[in-house]
């Protein structure tokens, strides 16, 4: 669906209702302890799994046209790991599943997602995409 | 037919082999190959179109391949995604040294390479070799990493590098098999196979399928050591372990980025030394953090191997008392940080990760580890962030780890002045179009940036310090500070100052996938926006088709001379070694 998403018309940005309720959430609130045997997630990202958050960053370059989902960062993404062999996603990055395509943001600009917090390893199957987070059902507007 | 094969064997006669003809079958291991005698490799003939498996014959120096190498093809009548035919022999090898004649020919479709199977000589000259390898190194790197530490008076340098007592002995082509431009992956890979690659490529020739593991190997040097002696090998590095250069000494596959697959490579060939970052594909995807799409858990299968694990610097200061004889040391869940961030910003990962050792006490540490073992040692040691650091133009940062890099070098000599059978090779993977152009001076007049860059007798010297003599200077963003730039770049904001806040973005992508500049540094005082001259595709300065500097000291270093092939460093190395004496 990341085709659509830069096909379609921008659609009306309004907030969705729900945000209302939704919980503000750092990319410094994600990770307690980090290490080299793994990280793990924060006592505020567990208290938030299912909830609605609402979570400020950058949005990756689409992954691939069928994808549907795409990758928010901390800071915009120098360099696109899908395409350059020579990089790799950050260890904090969100994967977000939009419930309806929206247009693609200009990496230098920062957006505000707002969807449910999903934690623990997934993967997408689709792509084969491991994340450990996801907003799903989610919108986003320029921050 | 008849007049086209008479040229092919007139082209290969001279030296000139058709780097690919449309219609014409391609072999592999490709013309003018150097090999290895006894060493594994896969023979592939990838024919133009669909051939019957009875017309096949491929012969060496007359004889049918089968017989010289004492097993059959596989042949396949179609290739997944090509409608065309193959044949493939695995685990080849070739016991006589020689010239050989390969031709591979199915009906009209006839192809013909020579290569040159090779023997070292019977008694080794050196026990132990050390590849000190700085990612991207190239000349400016030296001459900004000598002026920075060092300082100049008049013209005279203050000081010399460890590198710069070691003679240069070689230029080093650098080219891939498909293109003079080149990457991390295939000009590692053919210092540690003796075969040259496409780029992207690692101990593999690239061929026509798309699955990246099936490509036709070549044996590394990793693998030939445990092949033919009990010598202990080492990998040390600032990158993921995984990444390009690392990998070369121990893997196998068509895409460097293949690193969950690299990482399981590396523990088959179990290097008694593994020193650096990319833990994250080590873990098992259940746990935060990991890269892995799988269940294996490698940090358990290296600890039940027998060695002591270290993650921190305390815990590697702690490991190295180990009386295993192995150490797998990984400091980081990616690249390790760079010094400059590491020793005084205190920027990038170094607040997640606050205790990562340098590249110099992981080389002394894989050193003392290395020696014990009575058949000696390789031991491969990379500076990653000169490269990692110069794709961004970040140059004091590409700088630090020059002088980092020079100090590891400086670790290995006097090693070698102990143990003077020790042969050290220091060179680069590839070069950066970067170049050392004179000073930036804040106390210029004006506020244009570009009018404070003193050239020629305006340039005067740098002012960096070094009071408590670490070898870098003391602070980082001096107000006359070595002007460098990039004769390539894609669009960035040029901020002719050091980047205090972490390593340098210049670029990020938009939707169209073209990099545009990040607008993060716009607002930097004197900052401008410079137009790239790459294509829009380039997300940052891309690597030099320059040749790189080759030095090398001690037993063995006689190898080296005038222009070689990067793949030509390899018969060096074995030569060194003496691990395949002719019979
Ligand atoms: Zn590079």
């Amino acid at each position: 669906m990341l085709g659509l998403l830069g096909a379609l018309p921008l659609l009306a940005l309004a907030r969705p209702a729900r945000a209302a309720a939704a919980t503000p959430l750092g990319f410094g609130d994600l990770y307690g302890a980090v290490s080299v045997l793994g990280l793990s997630f924060s006592d505020k990202v567990k208290a938030l799994a299912g909830q609605p958050v609402t979570m400020r960053g950058f949005m990756a370059p689409p992954l691939k046209a069928e994808a549907d989902f795409f990758v928010l960062t901390e800071i915009p993404m120098s360099i696109c790991p899908f395409c350059s062999s020579d990089a790799d996603w950050p260890d904090n990055i969100v994967v977000v599943y939009l419930d309806r395509a929206q247009t693609f943001e200009q990496a230098n600009r920062m957006i505000e997602v707002t969807g449910r917090l999903e934690v623990g390893s997934w993967t997408d199957p689709h792509t084969g995409f491991v994340s450990l987070l996801r907003l799903v059902g989610a919108r986003f507007e320029r921050a | 037919m008849r007049a086209t094969l008479a040229v092919l064997a007139l082209s290969t006669a001279l030296g000139f082999g058709f780097a690919s003809e449309a219609d014409a079958a391609t072999i592999y291991p490709l013309d003018r190959a150097t090999i290895l005698v006894r060493s594994p490799f896969d023979l592939k003939v990838e024919f133009a179109g669909v051939v019957k498996a009875e017309d096949v014959k491929v012969t060496l120096n007359g004889e049918p391949a089968e017989v010289v190498l004492g097993k059959g093809f596989t042949f396949v009548e179609r290739e997944p995604g090509v409608d065309a035919s193959a044949v493939m022999l695995r685990a080849a090898s070739l016991a006589k040294p020689g010239h050989y004649t390969v031709e591979a020919r199915a009906g009209d479709d006839v192809k013909t390479v020579t290569w040159d199977v090779y023997a070292t000589p019977a008694q080794p000259k050196a026990k132990n070799v050390i590849f000190f390898l700085g990612d991207g190194l190239s000349v400016a790197h030296r001459t900004a990493a000598r002026l920075m530490s060092k300082g100049m008076t008049e013209g005279k340098a203050n000081g010399r590098l460890n590198i710069d007592g070691i003679s240069p002995v070689a230029f080093v082509g650098t080219s891939a098999t498909d293109a003079v431009a080149t990457d991390s992956a295939n000009t590692m890979s053919a210092y540690m196979t003796g075969h040259k690659t496409a780029v992207n490529a690692l101990g593999v020739y690239a061929d026509r399928t798309k699955d990246s593991l099936d490509d036709p190997k070549v044996e590394t040097i990793a693998e030939a050591l445990r092949r033919t002696g009990g010598k202990a090998i080492g990998i040390v590095t600032t990158a993921e372990i995984e990444d390009a250069t690392p990998a070369a000494v121990v893997s196998h596959t068509r895409r460097r980025s293949d690193k969950a697959d690299i990482a399981l490579m590396m523990f088959d060939v179990k290097p008694e030394v593994v020193l650096g970052g990319g833990s994250a594909y080590f873990l098992p995807k259940s746990v935060p953090g990991s890269k892995r799409k799988d269940d294996i858990d490698l940090i358990d299968r290296y600890r039940e191997s027998g060695y002591a694990l270290a993650t921190t610097a305390a815990e590697l200061e702690t490991a190295r008392g180990t009386n295993s004889g192995r150490i797998l040391g990984l400091f980081h869940t990616g690249n390790m940080d760079v010094a400059l961030d590491r020793l005084q910003l205190k920027k990038g990962t170094v607040s997640k990760f606050p205790d990562q050792p340098g590249l110099v006490k992981m080389t002394e540490v894989a050193l003392e580890q290395l020696a014990k073992d009575p058949d000696g040692f390789f031991l491969m040691v990379e500076g990653a962030s000169i490269d990692k650091m110069s794709h961004p133009m970040d140059w004091e940062r590409a700088m630090y780890d020059t002088i980092e890099f020079d100090q590891a070098v400086g670790a290995g000599l006097a090693f070698a002045a102990k143990h003077p059978d020790t042969l050290i090779v220091v060179t680069g993977d590839h070069t950066h179009g970067v170049s050392v152009i004179g000073t930036i001076d804040d106390n210029k007049p004006g506020t244009e940036m570009r009018e404070k860059v003193g050239v020629y007798a305006d340039a005067g010297f740098p002012n960096y310090e070094d009071k408590n003599g670490d070898g870098y200077p003391d602070n980082v963003d001096v107000s006359r500070r070595l002007a460098i730039f990039s004769s390539n770049f894609p669009d960035y904001y040029e901020t002719f100052r050091p980047k205090m806040n972490g390593p340098f973005e210049p670029a990020v992508q938009n939707e169209k996938k073209e990099y545009v500049a990040n607008e993060a540094y716009k607002d930097v005082p004197g900052a401008v926006k410079r137009e790239g001259n790459l294509p829009r595709s380039a997300d940052t300065a891309v690597h030099a088709v320059d040749d790189v500097v080759l030095q090398a000291t001690g037993p063995g270093a006689d190898g080296f001379h005038g222009y070689m092939e990067e793949s030509d460093i390899y018969r060096v190395l074995v030569d060194a070694m003496a691990i395949a004496p002719a019979n």
